[in-house]
């Protein structure tokens, strides 16, 4: 503990005289666990590469529950890790509150917005991707069928569900979409047995092709997709090398982006505070084209695609945003 | 219980063994990953008790496994194995909320006596139907109560995403903050209060640690718990019930009453842990404000050999190990958030299920020694208890 302390007053004496340049930057990963095959573990790839590149260091740890969260965001301010990242929309009220009495500190939230002035949000707009991919579900369908499988039951998931329906029903009107969520507790992000099982189900009520949301859930929905030889749309990182040839695209969620800028601006006390949207003018969100399946996309989905993405870039077709009222007009 | 052990070596020798014998494998499995032991427990050590901060959100965790101990020790009495405390809690939580969010409360008193209503009558109405599944119907209650603990888990995520929401918040499935007036009196507040501090910027952590009145709440409950089992008549049914059904029986107890009764109870007491957890800490509803405190109640009641005051000293063990855990895991980067989930599990392996493995010798041991006045074991074995602690014997 004392030694602790001296570290403290230390960095404490260096961020006033240097400003915060020169600390570590710090990183809170989430209740999922670093593992979690989504969005936790995009995040703690980020923050691996930053490490790869640039031989840093970085404070890292990981929550274990609710009540850690205000308690570990102070100890990484006070230990003079700066930036903080934190993960997920659950820290944002948390982080309201512990924003005020670090002015000194940067901190750095993902998927929520908090309005401090030494806070960055950033926030993605994976309604968009999600319309993308809906776009090329519908055109690559022959059944007239599509189908999403969630994660756990939570807005954030059906604001994917939505985005995507919107861009099938974009492409042809009368199109089914079938969404399904795996579950209702953090489980559902974890159980690629139930996630095949949905999609065997699905598939037997005509989709031929299934968006998976759902964390490590997805790698049973490509699996079972594979097996009976129907198109399957990964998400958040690109899945498309899973089973090359039959996973259509990927909807990817650039976390790791997120958090490798993050600490690069933060290492150069360049971190700009405010709220950033990471949507897909500036590649936060986008659809994967890489050589396992570029068969797979037709040119005609590649022209339809650049349009709708310059179409949303002029606000001339909006994905509405589920977010925004719980509600979706699609389904 | 047996009275082969005197009743010292039977509330505090054995569970010490017990986590001794726990600690050494914990150390041992510690250092088969490269880390020191010793390093690692005096961190623990450190970090649950070695400052205000640290004792306050030990205290706070405790708070959370006394009652949901309490609760399921209570229908441990009646010989019924509740594991629904998870569900039980949940509900808690769903019915502080309710409390808190459509009534304007002039003062935290009455919006925490509202809250507390709600809070046990959710709980104990949660309990009531695997209870009456059990009395009337046969159905086993350990079945019954897990499967009510998804069932409350997919009502929480009913609610909170698509009923209780706030509209435009980003999507986080929680409700509304309840308002200020109802922020129940916490640590800080006491700082503040007998100039220890808390008043300016920039705060000390111990200001804004969640330990909260409830934890003299959970006290109150525990005492509360006690005169009801061993000091009325509610209380002996119940124990008796649990000794024997058929003698229950033979004496007029009504097996379905006490089933019942003893099920509203338990699923009260773990209801009201959303008091702590809930009005407490979160001051709002999340979707999970458990936290697997439920099941953690069941180690607890089993350490804690289902006495309040057991209860009490099993709590805080636990909320050492939960509030020393995340210290450790923060400070020394190889010892993962799973590895603590090691060492707690090792504690609940060795206290609770390999009991007898130390309770047996042990037995042996103190019968050994009393050979040389063979003529009458069992007054010998009588006049070993002190007759303040024999009246709260089970």
């Amino acid at each position: 503990m004392t030694i602790f302390k001296t570290l403290m007053g230390a960095s404490a004496a260096l961020a006033l005289g240097a400003g915060a340049a020169l600390a570590d930057p710090g990183l809170i990963i989430d209740l999922g666990g670093k593992f979690d095959k989504s969005f936790n573990e995009s995040a703690f790839n980020g923050a691996q590469r930053w490490v790869e590149e640039t031989g840093g260091e970085y404070y890292e740890t990981e929550l274990a529950n609710e009540a850690q969260r205000e308690q570990t965001m102070r100890r990484m301010a006070e230990r003079g890790a700066n930036p903080v990242v934190v993960l997920g929309f659950a820290n944002a009220s948390t982080l309201d509150a512990v924003a005020p009495d670090y002015p000194d500190t940067d901190f750095v939230i993902v998927d929520s917005v908090v309005e401090q002035p030494n806070v960055k949000s950033i926030v993605f707009s994976e309604h968009e991707g999600s319309y993308l991919v809906g776009m090329m579900a519908a055109m690559a369908s022959e059944t007239g069928t599509v189908s999403f499988i969630g994660g756990m039951d939570v807005p954030l998931i059906s604001k994917f569900a939505c985005g995507y329906a919107q861009g099938a029903k974009a492409v042809s009107p009368d199109i089914d979409v079938i969404v399904n969520m795996t579950g209702t507790t953090p489980t559902a992000w974890n159980d690629p047995v139930k996630g095949a099982e949905l999609t065997r189900s699905q598939i037997s009520q005509g989709s031929d092709v299934v968006y998976a949301a759902a964390g490590g859930t997805g790698i049973g929905v490509l699996q079972a997709a594979a097996d009976a030889d129907i198109l399957s749309i990964g998400v958040d990182s690109n899945q498309n090398y899973l089973h090359p040839g039959e996973v259509l695209t990927s909807m990817v969620k650039r976390v790791d982006n997120a958090v490798y800028d993050a600490f690069t601006a933060g290492e150069a006390g360049e971190l700009e505070t405010g709220v950033e949207v990471l949507g897909l003018e500036n590649e936060g969100v986008g659809v994967a084209v890489d050589e396992n399946n570029q068969e797979l996309v037709t040119e005609e989905m590649t022209a339809a695609i650049d349009e709708a993405k310059a179409q949303i870039a002029s606000g001339e077709v909006e994905v509405h945003d589920y977010l925004s009222d719980n509600n979706c007009p699609a389904y | 219980m047996n009275d082969a052990l005197p009743k010292w070596a039977d509330i505090a020798l054995i569970p010490l063994l017990n986590l001794t014998l726990a600690l050494i494998v914990s150390g041992l499995v510690v250092g088969f990953i490269g880390e020191d032991p010793f390093e690692v427990l005096s961190l623990l050590i450190e970090g649950a008790v070695g400052s205000a901060d640290g004792w306050s959100y030990t205290l706070y965790y405790a708070t959370n496994f006394i009652f949901t101990g309490l609760g399921v020790a209570v229908a441990f009495h009646a010989r019924l194995f509740n594991i629904g405390g998870e569900g039980q809690a949940m509900l808690g939580g769903l019915g502080v909320a309710l409390a808190l969010l459509y009534v304007p409360w002039p003062h935290w008193s009455l919006a925490l006596l509202a809250a507390m209503t709600g809070a046990a009558l959710f709980g104990a109405a949660w309990a009531a139907i695997p209870a009456w599944l059990q009395a009337r119907r046969g159905s086993h209650i350990v079945i019954t109560t897990i499967m009510f603990n998804f069932i409350a888990s997919a009502l929480m995520v009913y609610l909170l995403s698509r009923v209780l929401l706030v509209p435009g918040a980003g999507g986080s499935p929680e409700t509304a903050r309840f308002a200020a007036a109802t922020n129940l009196p916490a640590i800080g507040d006491l700082y503040a209060l007998m100039g220890w501090g808390c008043v300016e910027r920039p705060i000390a952590s111990v200001c804004r640690a969640p330990l909260n009145i409830a934890f003299l709440l959970a006290l109150l409950a525990g005492f509360a718990v006690w005169a009801l089992l061993w000091r009325t008549r509610l209380g002996y049914e119940i124990r008796a019930f649990g000794h024997s059904e058929p003698a229950a029986l033979y004496a007029g107890i009504s097996p379905t009453k006490i089933i019942m009764v003893a099920m509203l109870i338990s699923g009260g007491l773990c209801g009201l842990m959303a008091i702590n957890a809930v009005m407490g800490e979160a001051e709002r509803l999340v979707i999970d404000p458990v936290q697997g405190a439920g099941f953690v109640g069941i180690a607890v009641a089993l350490m804690g050999r289902s006495h309040p005051i057991g209860i009490c000293l099993a709590a805080l063990l636990f909320g050492m190990l939960y509030q020393g855990g995340g210290y450790v895991e923060f400070d020394i980067p190889a010892i993962s958030r799973e590895m603590i989930l090691v060492i707690q599990a090792l504690v609940i392996l060795f206290t609770g299920a390999l009991d007898n493995m130390v309770r047996a010798p042990m037995e042996a041991l103190f019968l050994n020694r009393r050979r040389p006045e063979p003529a009458l074991p069992t007054s010998a074995t009588r006049s070993d208890g002190d007759p303040k602690e024999r009246k709260v014997e089970p």
